[in-house]
């Protein structure tokens, strides 16, 4: 109902594997891209902005990020945190070092850091698989949660510890910094994340994600076939964390303002796992519903009894709030443990034959 | 040259000339251990039998020992309070396996875990709104004095609490090998098919196997809540019992203990000898670090079946 491919044929092989090969599909992304980039800084209010577009957005592209290590390469990492903290601190050791330097630079930098850092803590996981790896991930959580804590180098040895973004501009806007709106923090962001979400989309249906899910779906036999476990793996968590790090960096830049170390601790690993896992493992779309489901979830929670018309005691109000999310991802869990991805895809295909079904 | 000698020199002399010190912190570390190795034992019962990585083990312990305090605060004696708890906590497991496992049955591995996090975030809302998130203190008449053998200083409460937990292994060793549940549930361990066709009850078994590590819970809450007062945190120790648990190996419940001694010893020790050159506070991770890198040479862990893959 909603549209079909038909009539659409493909007369160049160009066309035939192009990312987004039925036309309707371009549309709709166009349409959101446009709406996103011309609509929403316009109609959105400063607090939607802040609370909801732009951490919505980094988070996205963190949960890409540990989408492609643990939905597509299949290896399951709990220290996401960990290398968004490399990311946010790496950009401001950078961006203190160099004002000079270009903010979008600071950012691919951090990230290549942060694909370093990762690229140590991936060295395990050709010998230790599955939940021991998971495991071993935290010791990267823990371990550089406590480095930047307590090196002082990494926050130029100031001594509150907090890293604070110093003004930053851009052809000459401000975008760094107290003094940088909620508008251009969004753009930027927005910019950041369609094109990290184009090159992760080209990644993974090319050579190298297929190398990636080959790994994931049975090592023993990818490797059979001529996959070199050991560089795909790597490469998963070197990439991943590049993600995850310019996620941390724009965290840290964007969103944040000035942090400590607790801002990026094991719950936010948590939280972006979760990301992953209730908006799909293995998708990329996935990652964008996840992000938006736990973003907005604890905003609905807070807000749902003034709704209604009940006030409860804060701590109660709070120790609902965790029921209830607690239980939802539970529910989630059991009604598509495929996440939120699949059940579009199936409304998708449902939608297709509706009203006139079989 | 300095820094290699402060690393690989200095602690060796500093343990070589205070002997007596030195054994107080080593045997610190194997009475820590041993609470480490309580918190791992829960994870270990669950994983056997059903191959779900519990993360709410932790907060299971500190659910357990919030229910024991609420009851013990509402005037009901302490032993009654126990057992009441440990009614609570099979009630638990009979709802957790009717709500949350039977419909997750054949799910991906990963998708159990992350609902058991859920589980996690659940349970710490529904203990905390049912008693309340003050800190609370958690008296049932442990002597905490210090007491003294040939120079070495060591608390009355941590050799109590190895003794527990050292009885606690022995009554589950017995448990499951000298009785008919304790048997079907090794079998359930072994091969969930075989089991099945042998007429087992796969899905009373898991109740039973959620009830048992709930009465660990509860052990392991008595004995941290008695050490460290009743209050959120407890929770946290389950982060300090993951390292334990695949150090040991995930299936092994010697793997638990020893685990569990291994790390508490190696913490502390590192803590104290080599802490102060990287500027301390270095448990929070130095056990994860070990079991790392113990890993890369064992990957199953210390008594963990041996991986093997069939293509």
């Amino acid at each position: 109902m909603i549209y079909r491919e038909a009539g659409q044929f493909k007369t160049s092989y160009g066309a035939d594997q192009a990312m987004l090969p039925i036309a309707q599909d371009r549309w709709v992304i166009a349409a959101v891209v446009a709406v996103m980039l011309i609509l929403v800084p316009f109609l959105a209010s400063e607090y939607m902005l802040q609370a909801i577009l732009i951490p919505f957005l980094i988070l996205s592209l963190a949960a890409i990020g540990l989408n492609l290590l643990t939905g597509y390469a299949g290896q399951l990492s709990l220290g996401t945190a960990a290398f968004m903290a490399v990311g946010g601190y790496m950009a401001y050791k950078f961006t203190t070092a160099f004002p000079g330097l270009n903010l979008l630079v600071v950012f691919l930098l951090s990230g290549v850091c942060a694909a370093g850092v990762g690229l140590v803590f991936g060295i395990p996981s050709l010998r230790i698989k599955g939940f021991y790896l998971a495991v071993a991930t935290l010791a990267a959580q823990f371990f550089l949660n406590w480095t930047f804590n307590k090196v002082p180098w990494f926050y130029n040895y100031n001594p509150s510890g907090t890293i604070t973004v110093p003004p930053r501009e851009m052809l000459g806007v401000m975008v760094g910094g107290p003094e940088a709106t909620a508008e251009t923090r969004y753009f930027i962001a927005l910019l950041v994340v369609v094109v990290l979400t184009v090159a992760a989309k080209n990644l993974v249906r090319g050579r190298i994600g297929r190398s990636w899910m080959a790994i994931r779906d049975m090592d023993i036999a990818a490797e059979i076939i001529g996959f070199r476990p050991y560089q795909t793996k790597l490469l998963a968590f070197a990439i991943s964390s590049f993600y995850c790090g310019v996620a941390g960096a724009m965290y840290l830049c964007l969103y944040l303002g000035s942090a400590e170390s607790e801002a990026y601790s094991i719950e936010l690993s948590f939280e972006v796992l979760f990301m992953v896992i209730i908006g799909g493992l293995g998708s990329l779309l996935g990652s964008f519903l996840g992000a938006a489901f736990i973003v907005l979830l604890p905003i609905f929670l807070t807000n749902a009894p003034q709704l209604v018309g009940l006030t409860l005691p804060i701590d109660l109000q709070k120790h609902i709030e965790l029921m209830v999310f607690g239980g939802l991802i539970v529910y989630f869990l059991i009604v598509e443990p495929r996440g939120l991805a699949r059940l579009w895809q199936i409304a998708k295909e449902k939608l297709r034959r509706w009203p006139f079904p079989y | 040259m300095e820094i290699l000698t402060a690393i690989f020199f200095t602690p060796f002399a500093e343990m070589w000339e205070g002997p007596v010190f030195f054994t107080e912190v080593v045997l610190n570390g194997l009475l820590t251990g041993v609470m480490y190795s309580l918190v791992a034992l829960g994870f270990v019962l669950i994983f056997k039998a059903s191959e779900i990585f519990n993360f709410a083990q932790g907060i299971m312990v500190l659910f357990a020992a919030l229910s024991l305090v609420g009851l013990m605060e509402l005037g009901i004696p302490a032993w009654l309070a126990v057992i009441l708890t440990l009614v609570i906590m099979v009630l638990l497991a009979l709802v957790i396996e009717r709500v949350m496992l039977r419909p997750l049955v054949n799910q991906d591995p990963f998708i159990l875990f992350m609902s058991t996090i859920g589980l996690t975030f659940f349970l710490e809302g529904f203990g905390e709104t049912l008693w309340g998130s003050n800190v609370k203190r958690l008296d049932i008449g442990i002597p905490k004095d210090v007491i003294e053998y040939q120079g070495v200083l060591l608390s009355q409460f941590d050799i109590i609490a190895a003794v527990v937990g050292a009885l606690l292994v022995f009554g589950l060793a017995i448990f499951f090998t000298k009785t008919t549940i304790g048997r079907a549930l090794r079998a359930v361990a072994d091969d969930h098919q075989a089991a099945l066709s042998v007429g087992i009850p796969l899905k009373t078994i898991w109740v039973i196997v959620w009830s048992v590590s709930g009465g660990v819970a509860l052990v392991a809450g008595i004995m941290w809540g008695a050490k460290s007062g009743v209050q959120f945190s407890l929770s946290l120790i389950a982060l300090k019992a993951l390292p334990v648990l695949i150090l040991g190996g995930l299936t092994s419940i010697s793997g638990a203990i020893v685990g569990g001694l291994i790390i508490g010893v190696g913490e502390k020790v590192a803590e104290i000898y080599w802490g102060p050159l990287i500027g301390g506070a270095i448990e929070n991770w130095f056990a994860y670090i070990l079991a790392l890198v113990f890993l890369l040479f064992r990957p199953q862990g210390l008594f963990g079946e041996r991986i093997i893959e069939r293509v």
